[in-house]
């Protein structure tokens, strides 16, 4: 998992509520044996025509937004199915971090799973970034999980919570694989004499 | 405080290579076997973050739910999502340098059948696969459970797994079963008695004389189905019967090393004054052949019962009766021995062992199957089925009538091109009849094999005890 510190970039206004896992990447994309190569069917149905044409209207769609790194969303972000996806197909896209005033709960955990940023903030504080997003590719907005900061590209600062072990699981790249590699040599020590008392095994 | 230990507490204890302080452990994993459906994901995280499998040797893939279990199969897999994820394993065993058993070779099968078959599956040890029905390998008094997909990839990177302690559950079967009942019949009656959530939250440790009397064959087909119980494992303390299995496997230890085996694994069984959680006793003797009528396994009846009516039940389950009794398009009241069938399935890893399909060919010996029934038997390996043909067994089934098919999951659920049709109704000796599990539209009663093989001679549903 990558690690996540700084972040300054493009932000995709999304103000729909309830965006749905069925949205972020619908159910005939989840036979797949990948998990990477997701990307190129996020948001499908709102993204393209049956055709498979872009839909202009669609914010992903517009110029602006096509290297956006950060999606500013409605309320509910994330609800539906457990599976993972959802996270897999936007960081496949390069979405990185995610601003919101709340989350489903699975996707919110799924998330910090796969190195993506979920951000909680006021509804206030997430009207004015939606505005600000607006502006596109002339509003960066930056985030800075160390310090737990969010600025407007007008450098306005908005301050969000984030439980300690999951911030320092993102500052450090860690998912639970890499945590448990965090105790390598404890598994060596172990192997060892087990290997010694139980030779067969 | 007591030290006396039950087995599942030592074989947990042997395999702490790390405890938190709310209980949580790093639980080190002795064997990892990986199918095709469930593995695909997890290879690509490893390739992805840039790691390998940290212990190639201790894993073990096998192509099995999807495979084709018709003779053509050497010209490949018709659908294409099927075809991916097989081809998929074939590449990712190679990459990573894991144990494998491609289709093409004669010791391909369903997983949990080759583990022990090969020697990979030994007392003692923790055994995990992306499969539910991993319990089977706890007929050997080894730890054995499903895990999910990220789990899959946790243990290819670190042999290990992130695991809090379940409750102890002992399950004792006392005195010995009649002639014509199986050890499918302990295991359905078990859940028929406690119910499909009865398990949840424990390890259950089946004993008692009537377990020590079954055959590994017998004790796999008991803990292949714990899970459906609820339980996290089943687990059954290893003896004589189970050393004799493993001696002279193609992996289990030999010389010195075997010696030394032997003699831990003598120490794996529950002390005197072991404490569980929670005890259940079913004399032996109070076990008929049964058969399931609904769609869910604790669905359960003796075969000479009559259809249950929804208000024999209470709360949610009336409900759920009502549908399940319209799915399955049966009525209450009605002679479960007056159901007609119109497919018999012998196979899946609960019943597609040797000793199965030997049961079952007795019963139909000399015999031909009802007209117009369709018989199925899939072995559970290509070893087993290798064995039946020696053994003259495949002939009995060939002359009754039945198919005699290759190795793999196939009509157990349906993922392949084994398949029954919508209202087709099957006597199976698989373990799950779910709504659509063998088919849409499907119908499923669960049983032993010789019961399979004498609904498969009636053309209904049969007590396999007039047949003695
Ligand atoms: S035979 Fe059936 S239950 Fe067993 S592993 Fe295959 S699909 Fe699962």
């Amino acid at each position: 998992m990558e690690k996540f510190n700084k972040l300054t970039g493009i932000a995709a206004p999304m103000p729909l509520v309830n965006i749905d896992t069925d949205m972020i990447i619908p159910k005939q994309f989840l036979k797949t044996i990948k998990r990477s190569g997701l990307g190129a069917n996020l948001f499908d149905e709102m993204r393209f025509d049956k055709d498979g044409n872009e839909i202009p209207d669609f914010v992903l769609n517009k110029k602006a937004y096509k290297n956006a790194e950060i999606i500013v969303a409605g309320e509910n972000f994330g609800c539906g199915s457990s599976r993972e996806h959802a996270p897999w197909a936007l960081l496949d896209f390069g979405i990185k971090c995610v601003i919101s005033i709340s989350y489903a709960d699975i996707f919110y955990n799924n998330c910090f799973k796969n190195g993506i940023l979920p951000i909680v903030l006021k509804p206030e504080e997430v009207d004015l970034l939606m505005e600000d997003s607006k502006n596109g590719e002339n509003a960066r907005i930056s985030i800075d999980l160390e310090r737990q900061i969010v600025q407007s590209s007008e450098g306005i600062e908005f301050s969000f919570e984030i439980d300690e072990f999951k911030k320092h699981c993102l500052l450090n790249g860690l998912d639970d694989i890499g945590l448990t590699m965090e105790k390598v040599s404890i598994i060596d020590e172990f192997e060892e004499n087990y290997q010694k008392k139980m030779p067969w095994v | 405080m007591s030290t006396a230990k039950t087995l599942y507490d030592k074989i947990w204890d042997a395999h702490i290579a790390h405890q938190d302080q709310d209980g949580t452990c790093l639980l080190y994993i002795d064997r990892h076997l990986v199918h095709e459906v469930t593995s695909p994901q997890a290879f690509e995280g490893l390739r992805m973050a840039g790691r390998t499998v940290r212990a190639p040797h201790k894993t073990i893939a096998v192509p099995d739910h999807n495979v084709p279990t018709t003779l053509d199969r050497v010209k490949g897999i018709d659908n294409l999502e099927s075809r991916i994820q097989v081809e998929a394993l074939d590449k990712n065993a190679k990459d990573f340098g894991v144990h494998y058993y491609p289709v093409s070779d004669v010791r391909q099968g369903i997983v949990h059948i080759v583990g022990p078959e090969q020697g990979w599956t030994l007392p003692g040890m923790t055994v995990v696969c992306g499969d539910s029905h991993t319990a089977t390998h706890g007929a050997f008094g080894a730890l054995a459970h499903g895990i999910g997909t990220s789990e899959v990839e946790h243990v290819l990177a670190t042999q290990t797994l992130i695991q809090k302690k379940s409750l102890n559950m002992k399950v004792e079967i006392t005195g010995s079963l009649k002639p014509g009942v199986t050890a499918k019949d302990i295991t359905l009656s078990v859940i028929g008695k406690t119910g499909t959530a009865g398990g949840t939250g424990y390890v259950i440790e089946y004993c008692g004389d009537a377990i020590k009397e079954l055959s590994m064959e017998g004790r796999m087909t008991i803990c292949n189905m714990a899970i459906e119980g609820g339980a996290r494992a089943g687990l059954i303390a290893p003896d004589e019967k189970t050393f004799a299995y493993c001696e002279g496997r193609p992996h289990a230890p030999k010389g010195e090393e075997w010696k030394q085996a032997l003699k831990y694994w003598q120490t794996l069984f529950s002390d005197e004054d072991a404490h569980f959680d929670k005890v259940i006793t079913i004399k032996g003797e109070d076990i008929a052949p049964v058969v399931t009528w609904g769609t869910s396994p604790e669905d359960v009846l003796p075969i000479n019962s009559k259809v249950p009516a929804p208000n024999d039940f209470e709360g949610g389950k009336v409900e759920a009766v009502k549908r399940s009794l319209k799915y399955m398009g049966l009525n209450p009241g009605m002679s479960l021995e007056d159901v007609t069938i119109d497919t018999v399935f012998i196979g899946s890893c609960t019943n597609g062992r040797i000793e199965d399909l030997r049961a079952a060919a007795e019963i139909l010996k000399g015999k031909k199957i009802k007209e117009g029934l369709r018989g199925m038997v899939v072995p559970g390996s290509g070893l087993v089925r290798a064995q039946a043909e020696e053994e003259g067994l495949a002939d009995i089934f060939k002359e009754a009538g039945f198919e005699w098919r290759l190795a793999g999951c196939s009509m157990c659920l349906a993922m392949n091109p084994d398949q029954l049709q919508p209202g087709e109704r099957c006597a199976a000796t698989s373990n799950r009849n779910f709504e659509g599990r063998q088919g849409r539209g499907g119908r499923t009663h669960l049983m032993s094999p010789q019961m399979a093989a004498a609904a498969a001679v009636t053309g209904k549903l049969t007590d396999v005890r007039d047949l003695l």
